[in-house]
C-alpha cells in the first residue's frame, strides 16, 4: 500500500529524517513508536505532503506520489488525522466532515460514519471548536474517512484522551480496518494502545527505524526500553 | 446645530439624508464584503479594491453607452445587463491579477499591500488614458430617475431603492454561497486552517483564486451602484477604499452580521451628520466612534464564540 524508498524529510536545512525505508501492506494497521522529538510527526506530515518532503521516494500502490500536493494525495487514497486533531473550531460537525466530502463529490455525509460516531450525528449542527476532546477526535477521523482513503494516517490519536476513551479507539480503529479494508498507519507514545492497535509495531529513533516486529512476536519489554527517558 | 429647524423639518431631513445614507451603506457593504472575504480567506488586503469597483463603475458607463448606441429600445434595462457584465469583468480581472501576481506573493503580507497597491496606481493611470481625467457620468434610463413622494417634504429616489435591493440579492447570495454551498465549506475550511483544508483533499490554490475573483467581482457591482450616487473618475476609488477598511474592521472579520452592521452604522452616521456639519467633520467623529469602540472590543462588533 505505502512504501517509502531513502525517504528524505525536514525543514529547509535541518533534515530530521535522513533516509528512511518503511513498507505497509494492505490492510495492515502499523503502530510507529517513539519518545518526543524523534521525527513521527515530521514523517506523518511529509507522508500526507503537509511538508514538501525533501528527497527519495513515497510510493502509494505502487505509484509514485513523492512531489504530489496534499490534496492530490488524498485524491489518490490518503486521509490524515494530524497530532491536536485541527478540526475547523468555527464550523459545524456536519460541515467538518462534508469538507473530507470534497474529493468525492458526494454532498451527504454517508450514513456508516455517523454509525460509527453516533455522537456526531446527535451534535452534527453543534461548532466542532465546542466538542470535547474526545469527541473532536472522533470529529476527525470521521472527516478523514469521508473521502473513502486506502490507506489512514493518525500522528498521536490518543494525546489528551481519557484512558478510558483509548481503549475504545483502538476498538473503533480495528472495526474500521475490517469493515473497509484499509490500511492505518498510527504514531503513538502510548505503548498499551500501539499494542492493541497494531498487526505490527515500528519505533523509531533520531529519524531512523530501530525495530520493526509483528504484534505477536513483539516484546513489550524492549519496546518500553525505547521509549523511556 | 439641530436649531432653527422645526420638528417635521428635522423628521424630513432624517428621513431624507437616511435614505442616501442607505444608497452609501449599499456601496460601502458591496464594497466591504469583497474586501472581507479576500482578507478573511488569503490575509491579503487588497488595496486596489476600490479601482476594481471602479472597473465596474466604468463598466457601467461603457455598457450604457453602447445600448445608447446600438441598442436605444433596450436601453431603460440596459443596468441589469451592466450589472452583470461588471462582475465578470472585475471578476475576470480579479482571476488574472490573482494567477499573475498575488499567488506569488501569499504569506508575505506587506508585499501584498505595496503589490495591491502598486496595481490601484497602474489601474488609475489605464482609467485616466483611456477614460481621461475627466469625470464622466452614467446617464439613467427615464424610469429610474424619479424620486417616490413619501410626504410633502420627504421625497425618495428610485435610483437608491434598485441600489438597496441589488445590495440586498447580492448579501443574500453572498450568504448562500458562504454558508449553503459546498464552495463555502471549503472556503471557510481554507480560511480556518490552510494547510489542514490541502490534507482534507481540498485545491487550496484553486479555492484562493476563485475567492479572490469572486471578491473582485462583487467590487465591480458595487461600482455599478456607485454610479448612481458619484460621478465616475480614475481616482473615485481612492476615496472609498479607507471607508470600507473601516467597515470591514469595525464588524468583525469573518461575520457577515457584523459587516452588514457596520457598513450602515458607518454610513448613517456620515450622511445623516454631513447635513448638519462639514463632510470632514463628520468623518472625524464617525472615526472617533469607531477608534473608540475599537478600543473596548478589538475583536470589531461581532465574532464568533468558540473555545480556544
Amino acid at each position: 500500500m505505502l512504501e517509502l524508498r531513502k525517504f528524505k524529510a525536514g525543514y529547509g536545512e535541518s533534515v530530521v529524517i535522513p533516509g528512511m525505508d518503511l513498507s505497509i501492506a494492505n490492510g495492515e494497521i502499523v503502530a510507529l513508536l517513539g519518545r518526543n522529538g524523534m521525527g513521527k510527526t515530521t514523517l506523518m506530515k511529509s507522508v500526507m505532503g503537509v511538508i514538501r518532503p525533501l528527497g527519495g521516494e513515497c510510493l502509494l500502490e505502487g505509484e509514485d506520489v513523492t512531489n504530489l500536493k496534499s490534496f492530490e494525495r488524498v485524491r489518490k487514497g490518503m486521509a490524515f488525522v494530524p497530532q491536536g486533531r485541527m478540526i475547523f473550531g468555527s464550523m459545524t460537525v456536519a460541515e467538518n466532515i462534508q469538507t473530507g466530502l470534497t474529493v468525492t463529490g458526494e454532498r451527504e455525509i454517508p450514513e456508516d460514519l455517523y454509525r460509527l460516531f453516533p455522537i456526531l450525528k446527535e451534535f452534527r449542527k453543534r461548532r466542532g471548536g465546542n466538542l470535547s476532546g474526545g469527541q473532536q477526535q472522533q470529529l476527525a477521523i470521521a472527516r478523514a474517512l469521508a473521502s473513502n482513503p486506502k490507506l489512514l494516517l493518525l500522528d498521536e490519536p490518543t494525546e489528551g484522551i481519557q484512558p478510558s476513551i483509548i481503549k475504545d479507539m483502538a476498538k473503533v480503529l480495528r472495526q474500521i480496518r475490517d469493515e473497509r479494508g484499509l490500511a492505518i498507519f498510527v504514531s503513538e507514545q502510548v505503548l498499551s494502545f500501539a499494542l492493541d492497535v497494531a498487526d505490527r509495531i515500528v519505533v523509531m529513533e533520531r529519524g531512523s527505524i530501530v525495530y520493526d516486529q509483528m504484534r505477536d512476536e513483539t516484546d513489550a519489554n524492549v519496546v518500553s526500553g525505547f521509549l523511556s527517558v | 446645530m439641530l436649531s432653527g429647524y422645526t420638528a417635521s423639518e428635522l423628521l424630513s431631513i432624517f428621513a431624507m439624508q437616511g435614505f442616501a445614507g442607505l444608497s452609501l451603506f449599499s456601496v460601502f457593504l458591496l464594497m466591504a464584503l469583497g474586501l472581507a472575504v479576500i482578507f478573511g480567506q488569503m490575509g491579503v488586503i487588497n488595496m486596489a479594491h476600490g479601482e476594481f469597483m471602479i472597473l465596474g463603475a466604468y463598466t457601467t458607463y461603457v455598457t450604457s453607452n453602447l445600448f445608447q448606441a446600438y441598442a436605444p429600445g433596450l436601453f431603460p434595462i440596459y443596468f441589469f445587463v451592466a450589472v452583470a457584465v461588471s462582475f465578470i469583468a472585475a471578476g475576470a480581472l480579479g482571476a488574472l491579477v490573482e494567477w499573475a501576481v498575488i499567488r506569488h506573493l501569499y504569506s508575505r503580507p506587506l508585499d501584498t499591500l505595496l503589490a495591491t497597491w502598486g496595481l490601484s496606481l497602474i489601474l488609475q493611470q489605464v482609467y485616466r488614458s483611456i477614460f481621461g481625467a475627466k469625470e464622466v457620468t452614467v446617464i439613467l434610463p427615464d424610469w429610474m430617475m424619479g424620486a417616490l413622494q413619501v410626504t410633502d417634504s420627504i421625497e425618495i429616489p428610485i435610483n437608491g431603492l434598485i441600489v438597496l435591493v441589488l445590495t440586498l440579492i447580492v448579501t443574500v447570495f453572498m450568504w448562500a454561497v458562504m454558508f449553503r454551498s459546498r464552495l463555502g465549506v471549503q472556503l471557510r475550511a481554507v480560511v480556518l486552517n490552510r494547510p489542514m483544508a490541502g490534507a482534507v483533499g481540498i485545491n487550496t490554490a484553486l479555492v484562493d483564486r476563485i475567492t479572490f475573483s469572486f471578491g473582485c467581482g462583487i467590487a465591480g457591482i458595487a461600482g455599478c451602484a456607485f454610479t448612481m450616487i458619484g460621478s465616475t473618475g480614475p481616482t473615485a476609488g481612492q476615496l472609498y477604499i479607507v471607508d470600507t477598511f473601516l467597515v470591514v474592521v469595525f464588524g468583525g472579520a469573518g461575520t457577515l452580521i457584523g459587516t452588514i452592521c457596520s457598513a450602515f452604522g458607518i454610513a448613517q452616521a456620515q450622511s445623516v451628520m454631513e447635513f448638519f456639519m462639514s463632510g470632514s467633520m463628520a468623518k472625524v467623529i464617525t472615526l472617533l466612534i469607531v477608534v473608540g469602540i475599537l478600543m473596548i472590543r478589538p475583536q470589531g462588533l461581532f465574532s464568533v464564540k468558540v473555545r480556544k
